[in-house]
C-alpha cells in the first residue's frame, strides 16, 4: 500500500486533487481510497487529505499516520504545519515551489504548479487552480500514469487548459 | 461502470436508480450531500420524482408516510438530530407498515457539538419495527440501498428499511463503486392496503385494547419474515451483479480463538487487525454486524468475543455488546471505542484484543475498565 498526504489550504484543491488521484488510480486497474480530514475547515485554513493506493481493495478508514509521500500544494502552509510528521524514512515529498528544496532523509521534488496556473489562466475567484497542474507532476513521480491522469482530468473538466497543466507540470518537473 | 464517488454520491446515484415517486428531506451534516445530489437529479429531470422540501425532520418523514400511504416509493436521509426529531413518525411509518427507505449516515449526539461518527443515534430507533443495516464500504452503501427497497417493498415485510453508513468516514470517503443496469431487480412496488386519492374515504384509526397487540404482533411475525426475504434478495444481487452480502460478514473466523465484532468501518478496519494478529499466531477473526434488525443468528461457541461499540447505553453499557450477550448468553470484553468520531485504528483494534479482560468493559482514551 502507498499512503500519501496532501497538505494545502482550504479552497486551493486539495480535496479535489486527492479525487483525480484516485479516479487516475482507478484508471491505472489498482484501488484508492480518497479523504480529507474534516475539522473545521475553510477558506484560507490548513487543511490535510488523504490518498491510499494498493493493488487489492483498501479497508483502512483512519489516518495515515506514517504516509510513504507527502505533497505540499502551499508552502505557507510549512510555517504552521510540520508537513514531514510520520513521514516514512527515505519518503518521498513534492512541493509546489519555483525553487529546490532540501530535506535530509527524504527525495523531494518540485514545480511552480502556481506559476504554469497563472500562465494557462486557471484561476479561481483570484486563486490559481493547482489540483490538475499537481497530477502532472505525480505522474512524473510515477505515482499514477500520465495516461490516466489525463482521463481522470477529462472526467472531471472539460476545459482542456487543465490538461495542458498537467503536461507542462510534467515537462517542467525538477530532476 | 465502475467510479470514484463518495459514500454520499453513491447513495444518491441508487436511488436516482430506484427512482423513487417522493423524496422529501431536510439537510443536516453529514447527509446533506445525498439529498442535495437527489434535489439536482430531480430538477435535471433524471429522476421521476417529486422532491418535497420540508421544515424539519419531523416533516420530513410525515411527508414519506403521506406519499407511502398511497402506494408511492419514497426515500428520505438523515442523521443524528434529524433522525431524533423523526421519532415519533419513524414509529408511525412501520406500525402503519410504509416501506419507506432511509438513509442515516451516523453522527454523535449533542451536546458537545460533534457532527463525527457514532452509531447512537440509528440504535436509540432499535425498537421502532425498522429494519436497521450498517454498511462498511461506498461499494456496500450503494448495492445495500439498491436491494433496501426491494426487500423493504416484498409483500411478506412491508417495513420500512434504514440503511446506515458511518458519518464522514464513509459518508465523505471517495472510493471506487461499480454501478449496476438494474433492470427488473426492483419489482414495481405493490402495496396491498394503499389508499387511493382519487376515491377518497375516512378510516377510523382507533385501536382498542382487543386489537393493537396484534398488530405489534403482525410487525414481530414480519419482522422474522424479512429474514427469508433478505436472503433471497441478497442472493439475487450476487446472481445478477455479482457482489454477495450476508446478515454478518465473516473474516477468518473459522478456525478463530478470539472473534472481533463490530459494525460499520470499524468491522472493516477489524479485518486488517485479524491479519496483524494471526502473523503474531493469535488466532484471530472478525464478524461484521450487517442486519441489525432483524438481529442475526450468532454462532460464538467456544469462541472469545471482543465487541467494539461505537456507542453506549448509560447505567447499562456498549448497545451492540448487551445484544448479542442477552442473545447468546456468552461472556464477551466489551470496548467502547469510536464515539464522536474518536480515532480508532487497526493498531488499536489489535491492542484491544491483545489485551482483552473477558467479562469486563473499557473505554478506550478513557484507559478505565470497569
Amino acid at each position: 500500500m502507498f499512503e500519501i498526504r496532501i497538505h494545502s489550504r482550504g479552497g486551493q484543491g486539495g480535496v479535489t486533487a486527492a479525487r483525480l488521484l484516485a479516479m487516475a488510480t482507478l484508471h491505472d486497474g489498482k484501488y484508492a481510497t480518497a479523504c480529507p480530514f474534516y475539522g473545521a475547515e475553510r477558506r484560507g485554513a490548513p487543511i490535510v487529505s488523504f490518498v491510499r493506493i494498493d493493488d487489492k481493495p483498501i479497508k483502512i478508514y483512519s489516518q495515515i499516520r506514517q504516509p510513504d509521500m507527502v505533497v505540499v500544494l502551499d508552502t505557507s502552509v510549512m510555517d504552521v504545519v510540520d508537513v514531514l510528521h510520520g513521514l516514512k524514512k527515505g519518503g518521498r515529498i513534492f512541493i509546489n515551489s519555483a525553487g529546490k528544496r532540501e530535506f535530509p532523509g527524504f527525495e523531494c521534488r518540485n514545480v511552480d504548479l502556481t506559476g504554469i496556473a497563472l500562465r494557462e489562466n486557471l484561476v479561481v475567484s483570484g486563486s490559481p487552480i493547482l489540483n490538475t497542474p499537481v497530477i502532472g507532476a505525480l505522474a512524473k513521480m510515477g505515482i499514477i500514469t500520465a495516461e490516466s491522469g489525463k482521463l481522470a482530468i477529462r472526467e472531471m473538466f472539460s476545459d482542456e487548459r487543465n490538461v495542458k497543466a498537467a503536461d507542462a507540470a510534467y515537462k517542467e518537473m525538477s530532476a | 461502470m465502475k467510479k470514484i464517488a463518495t459514500g454520499n454520491k453513491a447513495v444518491a446515484e441508487a436511488v436516482k436508480q430506484a427512482a423513487p415517486g417522493v423524496v422529501a428531506a431536510y439537510p443536516i451534516t453529514p447527509q446533506t450531500e445525498i439529498v442535495e445530489q437527489i434535489a439536482e437529479f430531480v430538477t435535471g429531470g433524471l429522476m421521476p420524482t417529486r422532491y418535497i422540501a420540508v421544515e424539519s425532520e419531523h416533516s420530513a418523514m410525515a411527508a414519506c408516510i403521506g406519499a407511502s400511504i398511497t402506494g408511492m416509493r419514497t426515500f428520505t436521509a438523515t442523521s443524528s438530530h434529524g433522525l431524533l426529531y423523526m421519532h415519533e413518525m419513524t414509529n408511525w411509518a412501520a406500525g402503519a407498515r410504509l416501506p419507506i427507505v432511509m438513509a442515516n449516515v451516523n453522527r454523535s449526539l449533542g451536546p458537545g457539538w460533534n457532527i463525527w461518527a457514532e452509531h447512537t443515534d440509528a440504535l436509540q430507533e432499535r425498537d421502532t419495527g425498522w429494519l436497521q443495516v450498517y454498511v462498511s464500504t461506498v461499494q456496500e452503501a450503494y448495492d445495500t440501498i439498491l436491494m433496501a427497497f426491494r426487500i423493504a417493498e416484498h409483500n411478506d415485510v412491508l417495513l420500512p428499511v434504514m440503511v446506515n453508513l458511518d458519518g464522514f468516514l464513509l459518508s465523505h470517503i471517495m472510493q471506487p463503486v461499480d454501478t449496476v443496469e438494474l433492470g427488473d431487480f426492483i419489482p414495481d412496488i405493490y402495496l396491498p392496503y394503499a389508499i387511493d386519492p382519487k376515491h377518497p374515504a375516512g378510516y377510523g384509526t382507533l385501536t382498542g385494547p382487543d386489537q393493537q397487540f396484534k398488530f405489534r404482533w403482525d410487525i414481530e411475525r414480519s419482522m422474522r419474515d424479512s429474514v427469508t426475504v433478505i436472503e433471497q434478495t441478497e442472493k439475487e444481487f450476487a446472481k445478477r451483479f455479482g457482489r454477495r452480502y450476508g446478515f454478518t460478514e465473516d473474516y477468518r473466523v473459522e478456525d478463530a480463538d478470539v472473534i472481533v465484532i463490530a459494525l460499520g468501518t470499524l468491522g472493516k478496519e477489524a479485518e486488517v487487525a485479524v491479519d496483524l494478529l494471526r502473523n503474531e499466531g493469535i488466532k484471530a477473526g472478525s464478524l461484521r454486524i450487517r442486519w441489525l434488525r432483524p438481529f442475526p443468528k450468532l454462532n460464538l461457541k467456544g469462541k472469545e468475543i471482543v465487541v467494539i461499540d461505537r456507542d453506549y447505553s448509560f447505567g447499562f453499557g456498549g448497545i451492540v455488546a448487551s445484544e448479542i450477550k442477552a442473545k447468546t448468553g456468552i461472556s464477551l470484553y466489551s470496548v467502547i471505542a469510536g464515539i464522536g468520531g474518536q480515532e480508532v485504528t487497526y493498531d488499536d483494534i489489535a491492542g484491544f484484543v491483545r489485551t482483552r479482560r473477558m467479562g469486563e468493559e473499557f473505554w478506550f482514551g478513557v484507559n478505565a475498565h470497569v
